[in-house]
């Protein structure tokens, strides 16, 4: 167990936004928080390297208490990937060697220089080492800010809305690549995520949120009409199709939202 | 997770060694620029003569009057000047996010301006004096330092509080440094409005930043606290770069974001308001200098800080130098060339577009 929440509880300005939230990753599994927009999927992904501060309960990171940790060694230990990827007059290169941040003492060491080239490769994209972050496209520099996030040597992998801006060619090479990354170096990803066809693929295990809390959560199984209907709202059917299980919305949703 | 089989990328190395070049070329070009700008003026000095007499050689008693006394602290604090306000700038626009962020466009020279006519026309601290190079002294040039000092860290706390209410958007900072701006040259205004012919005057002239003003041990403080906040600045690099990645990046790469940000901006409000105070205030240098850096070397603060250094360095140097020659034999405040000398260049960097 890599990482593991009990009775996890956030407030913003007075208003409960996550009440008891408990569940535990294991090494190796990739982790998808589901739920409609506003319900606080990425508040408690920011939970879990506090970049916010919980108000209560407890977030336990390999075993240390997360609110005792400094920002330094959470950051050897858990990698984010926000939603958004700020551009610049920066070099992919650059950019990813900026993950090196929680070990640069005065300067980068050569060992630096040897990690960072080594994700280029596994994430085969050498050729762009040298690119502008500013004339890249939206799949690459998603992808340089998730080499960013591996530089940084992490146990716990977070990342928010990873596939939401790109194109089905990219969502299914991020998730693949995040997929893969996690069970070759036997670490844990932890994702927000809309859509749910994307995440019955790509996850191993299901958060599903409903008014601050955990409403479901389970392997495959919890991924069924009945709860999603309840988290979102929406008749869903779940078919197959070549083998591999997908979400629709139900016959009547779409009645249901005309009325 | 272990990331064992990569190598040292020989093309990264050399896209690096080129950045590196560009700034030590700039630092030789001050150099150049030092000589020239003490050989020439109301006397020309042969430049043979300028190196011999720095190198310590007695070539004439009158070389070395003008160059010791006048013409080298002058070029000196053209440098240490430019190097502050470039660095206080840049240091601002990463903190702020902002690319419009400098001393001059948040308010925080006019604040400075604001202290230091308090504290001639309110607190009696400057006069008039009949001197050809320089019209006025401020005759206790540190209570008009600290005066000009509290102002700015004023204006600096309250961008600081707005920005933790409203949030730090790029529109809230502008708008809000505009708004201190007005405020402080209105209170500037209020003041010259009641106060005598000496002390106007001597406001007015001590708003045209000008670099003759100081002497050696001003030009000493001033070079501490450059190179202080300048070695603070570039110790943070890795943290600016952080932010410049976005606030969530860099709280997930372990940054006290908040710490950086207040931190950043006292220590650039301070070089500000000690450039502000002795010199006067000089816009344009602070704004400008990071922008036509970024555009040779590109966004990357290991080499943009002290990139930007030199390059405040070598706009105010030559701006102070043609500010000696354009009108000679009269000598034109800095302040007023910079933004002639700078505005053209930075166009043109601007249409050009950025150095591949």
């Amino acid at each position: 167990m890599i990482l593991s929440v009990d009775e996890l509880r956030f407030l913003y300005r007075n208003r409960v936004v996550l009440n008891e939230i408990a569940f535990s990753i294991n090494e190796g599994e990739v982790v998808a928080i589901l739920g409609p927009n506003g319900v606080g999927k990425t508040t408690l992904l920011k939970c879990l390297n506090r970049i916010l501060t919980p108000r209560g309960g407890a977030v336990l990171l390999d075993g240390n208490d997360l609110l005792r940790l400094d920002m330094i060694e959470i950051a050897r230990k858990v990698g984010y990937v926000p939603q958004r990827v700020e551009t610049g007059r920066l070099t992919a290169f650059d950019a990813v060697l900026l993950g090196r941040k929680p070990y640069i003492g005065w300067d980068i060491s050569e060992k630096d220089l040897r990690i960072v080239d080594a994700v280029f490769r596994r994430l085969s994209m050498d050729n762009l080492r040298l690119s502008f972050l500013d004339e890249m496209s939206g799949g690459e520099l998603q992808k340089i800010a998730i080499a960013r996030a591996l530089v940084q040597e992490p146990k716990v992998l977070l990342l928010d809305e990873p596939t939401s801006n790109l194109d089905l060619k990219n969502q299914v090479s991020i998730l693949s690549i995040i997929t893969r990354i996690v069970r070759e170096h036997h670490i844990a990803a932890v994702m927000t995520m809309h859509d749910l066809n994307q995440a019955l693929r790509f996850a191993d295990r299901f958060i599903f949120l409903k008014g601050g809390k955990i409403f479901s959560h389970g392997g495959h199984d919890v991924v069924n009409p009945g709860v999603i209907e309840e988290v979102y709202g929406l008749p869903v059917v779940i078919g197959s199709l070549a083998g591999i299980r997908c979400v629709v919305p139900a016959e009547q949703a779409c009645e249901l939202m005309n009325d | 997770m272990h990331f064992a089989d990569g190598e040292v990328p020989a093309d990264y190395l050399g896209y690096v060694r080129r950045k590196v070049f560009w700034i030590l070329g700039g630092i030789l070009l001050i150099f150049v620029l030092l000589v020239c700008s003490i050989s020439v003026g109301a006397v020309t000095i042969p430049i043979n003569e300028v190196i011999q007499t720095l190198l310590g050689q007695n070539v004439s008693d009158k070389w070395d009057a003008i160059i010791w006394n006048i013409r080298l602290p002058q070029a000196l604090s053209a440098i240490v000047a430019g190097t502050g306000l470039a660095v206080a700038g840049i240091a601002m626009q990463s903190i702020l996010r902002n690319p419009l962020g400098s001393p001059f466009t948040l308010g925080i020279s006019n604040a400075g301006a604001f202290g230091a006519a308090v504290s001639v026309i309110v607190l009696g601290t400057g006069t008039m004096q009949s001197r050809v190079a320089d019209a006025v002294t401020i005759n206790n040039p540190y209570i008009t330092t600290i005066m000009a000092f509290c102002f700015c860290l004023l204006a600096t706390g309250v961008i600081l509080f707005i920005s933790r209410i409203r949030g730090a958007s790029p529109e809230v900072m502008v708008l809000a440094g505009v708004a201190l701006s007005s405020l402080f040259t209105a209170g500037t205004m209020f003041l010259q409005y009641f106060s005598n012919d000496a002390q106007l005057a001597a406001v007015v002239f001590w708003t045209f930043g000008d670099v003759s003003r100081a002497n050696w041990p001003e030009l000493a403080l001033m070079a501490v606290v450059v190179a202080a906040a300048s070695l603070f600045f570039i110790g943070n690099r890795w943290n600016y770069n952080a932010i410049d990645a976005g606030d969530e990046t860099a709280k997930g790469l372990g940054v006290n974001v908040e710490k950086v940000r207040l931190v950043g901006m006292v220590v650039a409000a301070l070089v500000s308001a000690v450039i502000v105070a002795f010199l006067g205030v000089i816009g344009f240098v602070g704004l400008v200098c990071p922008h036509m850096v970024r555009r040779i070397i590109g966004d990357d603060q290991r080499y943009l800080i002290p990139g930007s250094c030199v390059m405040g360095g070598i706009l105010l140097l030559a701006s102070d130098t043609v500010a000696r020659l354009i009108v000679a034999p009269y000598v034109l405040p800095v302040a007023v060339l910079t933004a002639f000398m700078g505005a053209p260049v930075f166009l043109f960097l601007l249409i050009r577009g950025y150095k591949r």
